[in-house]
């Protein structure tokens, strides 16, 4: 480690490291304007020059490297007079406002200019001709207070890979703009914001930031599986800024649009704010002492008449580890049923069943960090930058960095610009493509031999399976170009660490499981497994789904994935929470819409779930939701599920309570109360308490710290969780003691089933495909600007402006045949409904593909959808099904 | 256009180190760069295209409208300030109605003042169509772009 004076205290500094960054580290201020530690150096605003003994001039510290025994003086007058002139430049050009500006006391050039005493506006001031633009939905350009220290623009070129904005011009007229000079609105942006929070003056400001904070709280972000850290700035019991949390591991200070400017979902006018009771056919009012009396009532009575099986719960990827764990135990030990399950069964299922048959875990087995260091991502059936933005930009950074990625996905999603390959299979052939791919490391000598004889087991019965399907083969069936399949093979098997991210892409089919086993072989076949940097990485998709599985709101295992019909766990659970335990596994979701339907169910219990918009073929759902005698609905909505509901129990937001997420690497964080929950509503933690209580299952908590400690007991991955060690960082499961560190990647020795077993995927066709009568292949999916079923994220305006609803995604050339102009009304047939939707006509999606996203209940994607099973996982075809469409007179002159 | 830039593209690989070569080239083709051949060099180089129009607009050889057949630039370095530069333009200015930066309707002329050419002691220097004219007055400079037509 180098050492070094600096204004005669010894410094010792990182190798490498800047003297601007050391000194800042040491607590020795520096003023500076363009620096940030995330950045590339850039020496752009020339505050931050120092005095270096035997350095020509006066270098610039954010620039210069530290060397052994150097000698810096950071405050010195020859230094300072030539900062003070800098800073008297740029306050010349800067309007005189800082009484009425948002930044006022937190701005950077204020501190610079305190610092070095500038006092007055000393410079002629130039009269510089500056746009103000306010075509953001979410924040202003004020370019007239802009120094041009270049943050924002190289933050959305370096750190976000968008580059929406650069300096243009030269001189006195250089400006940061969009191409073109339009506004911002207009540009490329995708307004995550990052910018705003980076500009160290008032140039780019919250357009809802009007008034500052008073008190900060950091929790994570309720949107996707990232598990980004968020700053909470409340006032007057509301959210009024979000800023990113630099310290949190995942996402280091990162949000995306709808985690810094999504949330007026929280103090949304139309929360739910006291119980609901549905009398002669409408939703009243009613005390919560009435509507949980009512709730329990009616569940004993259907128990009473038709068995405990006839009650099944949907818990929820929405709610906290804590909640999720009451939700199953309440279902399980106070009303004695094993049908409990959750959004998982639509999303990753089949991740959970096939990592778990391959490795003996079906989590995500890398870090998201560690993906920035990889020589190869292989990004399959995941549109990481709209679905996963935060995990996006480690891929990205990867590239930036030299590691090859490979995107497979039928659409050219963002990441294809970052890419070395990109293989557009058909939906629903990725078997084929995958198999063809190992098919080419067999082949050419590329496979791990150490490796797969050292971890693993089946390969010798497995190999026969792919070793006569070539990339010909593979291109007949996948219409990916056969030299493409493998280059992508030699690419991903010649890289040192390989890593594979996958999404919905590769789990909503029939063949979800085999698609996960097939990714599973590959990975083992060319050992990029149980060391850092490679692995296998499922995105989970919802902030909490990691945990709901977890906490065993799945209908087959009881908390940490332990199986119900195991006798040795069931006794363990029913001395833990004192009630006798069902031991056969329950129905999944789309299972237990059938069972309503067949009135097998007659009670249903519905917590933070929206099914009536995210499960395939809605009219099923509503013909199930209405057939079942009691439903209960608790939500901080009357979503559309709720609306069908007898019984409405209002809960809090994320925001309004304690609790932990596990985010998409098993990394448990705590969730804050920064709110009030609004009315009446409460917590789902105490909800639940006083429904067990009232089914004659005492299950009181004082708070969910106490809850973690019950679930660390019984729950050997998190055994060495809790809340007091989840600062700051949180914890990785497994975790198992108070002393265990947590665990960054899985499967580091020794795979958790003991070898990772090798299992035969054969290509099989999706369950419906284009035909004569519907012709296309209808894919579904997300937007960057919506969530889900759009509870949340329909609730901001701007959002609902940018990602208006009803689109869907058709070639030019399927297009041209239909007649089709971009923003013509057709109706999207499929066998099981219809629904409106105006065409987006793009290359983005293939030729015979439409794409639709699901997030719109008015316009329902999912009316469309095939719930056509995957035999081991049960997760339905959200990804494939056959469609047609019909040009519909346009009546509202488009738009 | 797309046939005319993919021919420009032809010669070049697509690193990004070659983004000022193809603009040159671009502007060989049409005379000035077109928006649209910016963000086609933005897709071909895989770069933003915010930064093919940062660059574009950082020099001044690059123009982002059509330029005049005829392209005059008036020197207005220290000696050719000095030696009456302005009243160059100022005459230039009042005989095309166009000021610097600007292109007549016709499209015949576009006006450019420039910094220095380093011809200091022909000073003050009119260069029109990369002819150079040394100690010209406002008259002749109205004279020379006149015999231009």
């Amino acid at each position: 480690m180098p050492t070094l004076t600096i204004d005669g205290r010894t410094v010792e500094a990182k190798p490498g490291a800047t003297v601007l960054q050391t000194a800042l580290d040491a607590g020795i201020y520096i003023p500076h304007l363009c620096h940030d530690e995330q950045l590339e150096p850039y020496g752009g605003c020339r505050m931050c020059i120092v005095d270096i003994d035997g350095s020509r001039g006066l270098p610039a510290a954010c620039t210069t490297q530290v060397a052994e025994g150097m000698v810096v003086r950071t405050d010195t007058e020859p230094v300072n007079r030539v900062r003070r002139m800098v800073c008297e430049m740029m306050i010349a050009d800067h309007p005189d406002e800082c009484l009425s500006c948002t930044v006022n006391q937190t701005c950077g050039l204020q501190k610079v200019a305190a610092y070095l005493g500038v006092r007055s506006q000393r410079l002629a001031t130039t009269g510089r001709q500056a746009v103000t633009d306010a075509s953001n939905e979410f924040f202003h350009r004020d370019l007239r207070k802009c120094i041009l220290c270049g943050l924002c623009s190289r933050v959305c070129h370096e750190l976000l890979g968008v580059g929406a904005i650069d300096i243009a011009g030269r001189g006195f007229a250089s400006r940061v703009t969009p191409f073109g000079d339009t506004g911002i609105g207009e540009s490329t942006c995708e307004s995550c914001g990052q910018c705003v929070d980076i500009c160290p003056v008032g140039a780019l400001t919250g357009k809802n930031e009007a008034l500052p904070p008073v008190r900060t709280v950091n929790t994570i972000c309720p949107y996707c599986g990232c598990g980004c850290g968020m700053e909470l700035g409340i006032r007057n019991n509301r959210i009024v800024r979000v800023r990113g949390d630099r310290g949190n591991p995942a996402s280091r200070g990162s949000l995306c649009v709808k985690g810094r400017f999504g949330l007026d979902f929280v103090s949304a006018s139309d929360r739910l704010t006291t119980p609901l009771i549905r009398r002669n056919g409408r939703l009243e009012a009613a005390t919560w002492n009435e509507a949980l009396d009512l709730v329990a009532a009616r569940l004993i009575a259907i128990r009473t008449a038709h068995g405990a099986a006839a009650i099944a719960g949907f818990s929820s990827a929405k709610c906290t580890n804590e909640e999720n764990y009451l939700f199953q135990k309440t279902m399980r030990a106070a009303i004695g049923t094993n049908h409990v399950d959750h959004c998982a069964r639509l999303c990753h299922a089949s991740t959970v069943a096939g990592l778990a048959r391959a490795f003996g875990s079906g989590a995500m087995t890398n870090s998201i960090a560690e993906l920035e260091h990889s020589d190869c991502i292989f990004v399959i059936g995941s549109n990481t930058t709209e679905a996963h933005p935060i995990v996006a930009l480690r891929i990205k950074a990867a590239a930036r960095h030299g590691a090859q990625v490979i995107v497979a996905d039928p659409r050219r999603i963002d990441l294809v610009r970052f890419a070395a390959v990109h293989l557009r299979q058909q939906s629903g052939t990725d078997v084929a493509l995958l198999n063809a791919m190992m098919h080419v490391i067999l082949q050419e000598g590329l496979a791990d031999e150490e490796f797969i004889r050292a971890r693993t087991e089946g390969f010798a019965a497995w190999r026969p399976t792919v070793i006569d399907f070539t990339p010909e083969q593979g291109e007949a069936i996948t219409g990916v170009p056969a030299d493409r399949i493998r280059q992508a093979a030699r690419i991903y098997a010649r890289s040192r660490q390989a890593t594979i991210v996958y999404s919905m892409g590769i789990t909503q089919h029939t063949t979800g499981t085999d698609n996960v086993l097939a990714l599973a072989n590959l990975a083992m076949l060319t050992g990029n497994l149980g060391k850092e940097f490679t692995g296998v990485d499922p995105l989970r998709g919802q902030n909490n789904v990691q945990g709901a599985c977890d906490m065993g709101a799945l209908p087959n295992v009881l908390p940490g994935y332990q199986a119900v019909d195991d006798a040795a766990v069931r006794d363990k659970f029913e001395n833990a929470w004192s009630a006798a335990l069902p031991d056969q596994p329950g129905l999944t979701v789309v299972e237990i819409m059938h069972a309503a339907v067949a009135a097998e169910i007659r009670a249903l219990y519905v917590m933070g779930e929206n099914p009536m918009v995210s499960d395939p073929n809605l009219n099923h759902v509503r013909k199930a939701l209405a057939a079942t005698e009691f439903l209960v609905v608790q939500d901080i909505f009357l979503t559309e599920t709720a609306r069908m509901a007898d019984v409405v129990l209002p809960a809090a937001a994320f925001a309004e309570k304690d609790g932990t997420f596990t985010n998409t690497e098993r990394r448990v964080q705590r969730v804050r109360r920064a709110l009030d929950p609004p009315g009446q509503a409460r917590p789902d933690w105490q909800i639940l308490g006083d429904i067990a209580r009232r089914l004659g299952y005492p299950m009181q908590y004082r708070h969910p710290a106490a809850i973690m400690a019950e679930i660390a007991a019984v729950t050997p991955i998190y055994g060495g969780v809790s809340y007091d060690r989840l600062q700051p960082h949180g914890l990785q499961w497994p975790c198992p003691d108070a002393d265990h560190p947590g665990t960054p990647y899985l499967h580091q020795d020794t795979f958790k089933r003991g070898r990772g077993l090798f299992h035969v995927t054969p290509f099989r066709a999706a369950a419906e495909l284009p035909d004569a009568e519907y012709p296309y292949l209808l894919t579904t999916g997300r937007v960057l600007y919506q969530y889900h079923t759009g509870s949340l994220s329909r609730r901001t305006q701007g959002l609902e402006r940018i990602a208006p609803p009803g689109t869907f995604e058709i070639h030019p050339r399927d297009a041209e045949r239909e007649g089709l102009a971009g923003g013509d009304p057709v109706r999207l047939y499929t066998r099981r409904g219809s629904i409106e939707a105006r065409a987006i006509v793009t290359s983005r999606s293939p030729e015979g593909t439409l794409f639709m996203s699901f997030h719109y209940g008015e316009a329902a994607a999912n009316t469309l959808t095939n719930d056509a099973l995957d035999p081991v996982a049960k997760i339905p075809e959200l990804k494939v099904c056959a469609a047609r469409l019909e040009k519909r007179p346009d009546t509202t002159g488009g738009r | 256009m797309q046939q005319q830039l993919q021919d420009v593209f032809d010669r070049y690989t697509g690193e990004q180190s070659e983004l000022i070569p193809i603009l040159q080239d671009i502007q060989d083709v049409f005379g000035y760069i077109p928006s649209e051949a910016m963000s086609e060099t933005a897709r071909f180089l895989n770069l933003p295209a915010s930064t093919v129009y940062g660059v574009t607009t950082f020099y001044a050889q690059f123009h982002l409208s059509p330029q005049g057949r005829n392209r005059i630039h008036v020197c207005q370095g220290t000696a050719c300030h000095v030696r009456g530069a302005e009243k160059i333009i100022t005459a230039i200015q009042a005989h095309l109605g166009i000021a610097p930066g600007e292109t007549s309707q016709d499209f015949e002329f576009s006006l450019e003042g420039v910094a220095c050419f380093g011809s200091c002691a022909l000073a003050p220097v009119l260069v029109v169509n990369d002819t150079v004219y040394g100690k010209v007055t406002p008259a002749q400079a109205v004279d020379i772009l006149e015999a231009l037509r």
